[in-house]
């Protein structure tokens, strides 16, 4: 009877979650809603795409095809990155003595707060010397910045907590460190490498902020750039424009689906210890 | 020098670790190289990507950069001259008051529904762990996406909010026109901040022992008394975490204001003025650098005083 009532009060709880999950997701369903909508009947604002067409997709997906390619190299290309400088840097913080570690944590955080405008400016400064504006590499550098104090404190906290005997036991079975990392901390490490290869994905993609000052003009630009033509554009086309914004969004709506465990992981460890 | 130094430190750690002592101490110095191997990457590109800019960005705001001067590179030394012009400037304090209450309007909101859902989401219920996954989604979506579609949203004429209200007979409001634009902006960027706050409050939660509930439900408190003497106040080191960083985020918010209102009237904050400044007019004469330096330097400033504040809170914690 009690279990009846406890089963009944929670299908309610289930009924309001839904509300709010669709209260907070109302604005993506707009978007998408917008994108199935012929461009005649966009301004009727109907609640659901009453004169369905699929030709923003057809004419955006051949538009912004190079961009979404450009964004998935720039993507990969930062991922690779931010794992080979914080892997390394998280065993060594974890796990061997670095001399200066407190004052280099702290930087680590500072650096996490530094707004990326300013980053931008000093980039935009460094990379107008060097010649590299508009390259597709500089921004692939920029982008990795947002994700590399993260990913070091996250390979930090996680590596942590491998046990130093079997560090140990390595060691006097002859292994060099080098061994010791490859061969043991790096597949221990598999998850804490998942969650941050999906930051760094993320973020590099999501950029608007370094891609819109360092790559204003460059051959190759990311999809955030594609999106941000289409706004800036004389006759703004809002279906072909949530068209655009839909198939920017699919990567990382889909990453976040398949890694979900992983993301909410990843968050906390990152701003909250234990 | 270093060496006792370094030897003090190792007899301290074998001190500390008791018996095994022998091959742990011939362990410390080559452990130490390795250390030092195995972080100097992250030092390199500590310097490069982080120092150099920024040491690019505070010298941009000490010389008088125009758009002449940026391609020659000759750009005369104006120590704080520019920092004065920027503070005097009769944008400047409007600019900080946008700044004060962007952040302050979202950060009591973002908190206090995060707060909310999260305690709604504390307990098991069929679905919960689906929905609260789908409530991420927002957070992680390229935020051009979410400002072009927020900016559509608050159209005056055919967007979907304005006919909302009209339901309910509230006339039509120009979102983004610059009277109400930061208001606009606001509403978004509290959408844009709930489900960070919701994790990070969430996670907190789980770690409050359920006997606590027990135990005061027992007692004969309800579930509004249960909040305010057991989840708040044991939520007070995660909810300072979280407001510190929320802080921080809020600050230096670019992209959704910049996408739906171009930062213009009221929406205007210290970080859409600095890039307005440098990156804002396309190809104008009107571009200024150093300016946009300054403002750049005292967001820097604010977020140095941010991270001594994070590292106080935490180090108060783990006391």
């Amino acid at each position: 009877m009690s279990a009846r009532t406890h089963d009944q009060r929670a299908w309610w709880k289930t009924v309001i979650g839904v509300v709010f999950t669709a209260v907070m997701l109302f604005p993506l369903y707009w978007m998408v809603n917008v994108s199935l909508t012929d461009r005649s009947a966009i301004r009727d604002g109907e609640l659901y795409p009453r004169a369905f067409t699929l030709e923003h997709y057809s004419t955006v997906l051949h538009d912004q095809l190079p961009y979404l390619g450009t964004s998935l190299v720039i993507g990969l290309a930062t991922v690779a990155i931010t794992l080979l400088i914080a892997a390394p840097a998280g065993y060594a913080l974890s796990k061997l003595f670095v001399p200066g570690r407190r004052l280099l944590n702290f930087l680590l955080i500072v650096a996490q707060m530094i707004p990326a405008v300013v980053m931008a400016l000093g980039f935009y400064s460094v990379y107008n010397d060097l010649g590299m504006l508009d390259t597709v590499w500089g921004l692939i550098l920029a982008d990795s910045t947002i994700a590399v104090p993260f990913a070091v404190m996250l390979f930090t906290a996680f590596m942590s907590g491998i046990q130093r005997e079997l560090l140990e036991a390595a060691h006097v079975d002859g292994a060099s460190y080098w061994r010791t990392f490859v061969g043991i901390v790096l597949p221990l490490s598999r998850n804490a490498a998942v969650t941050v290869g999906l930051f760094a994905f993320i973020w590099a993609w999501s950029d608007f902020l370094f891609a819109s000052t360092l790559n204003r003009s460059g051959d190759r630009r990311p999809i955030t750039m594609g999106l941000y033509d289409y706004i800036g554009s004389q006759n703004l086309q809002w279906g072909e424009l949530m068209a655009t914004a839909v198939l920017a969004s699919i990567p990382t709506g889909l990453l976040l689906v398949i890694a979900q465990r992983y993301v909410a992981a990843g968050l906390t460890a990152g701003a909250v210890k234990d | 020098m270093s060496m006792t130094l370094l030897e003090k430190s190792a007899a301290r750690r074998t001190a500390r670790t008791g018996g095994v002592t022998a091959r742990r101490r011939r362990l410390m110095r080559p452990g130490m190289l390795a250390g030092i191997g195995f972080i100097s990457p992250l030092v390199v590109y500590m310097v490069l990507f982080y120092a150099y800019p920024l040491y690019e960005n505070v010298s941009m705001s000490l010389h008088r950069f125009t758009r002449a001067t940026y391609v020659t590179g000759e750009a005369p030394w104006a120590g704080s001259a520019i920092y004065h012009e920027v503070i005097a400037s009769p944008q400047f304090w409007p600019t900080v008051n946008h700044t004060a209450t962007f952040v302050v309007v979202s950060l009591a909101f973002q908190y206090s529904i995060g707060l909310a859902l999260a305690v709604f989401f504390q307990r098991h219920f069929p679905l919960s762990g689906v929905l609260r996954g789908l409530f991420l989604v927002p957070w992680l979506l390229p935020i051009i996406v979410s400002g072009t579609t927020w900016q559509w949203m608050m159209d005056a004429d055919s967007g979907v909010i304005n006919r909302l209200i009209g339901l309910v007979g509230i006339d039509p409001i120009w979102w983004l026109n610059s009277d109400h634009s930061l208001w606009a902006v606001i509403i978004a960027n509290i959408w844009l901040g709930v489900p960070f706050n919701l994790v990070i409050l969430y996670s907190g939660l789980q770690n409050i022992s359920p006997d606590l509930y027990e135990a005061a439900a027992l007692d004969g408190a309800g579930p509004w008394k249960q909040f305010w003497s057991i989840t708040f106040p044991l939520l007070k080191p995660v909810s300072a975490i979280t407001l510190l960083l929320g802080f921080v985020y809020t600050l230096k918010v670019v992209d959704i204001i910049w996408i739906m209102t171009r930062g213009t009237g009221a929406s205007q904050t210290l970080a859409t003025w600095a890039y307005s400044m440098a990156f804002g007019k396309g190809a104008s004469a009107v571009i200024k650098y150093s300016e946009a330096s300054v403002v750049g330097s005292l967001l820097l400033l604010i977020a140095l005083c941010m991270g001594f504040v994070y590292l106080f809170v935490q180090r108060r914690q783990e006391a």
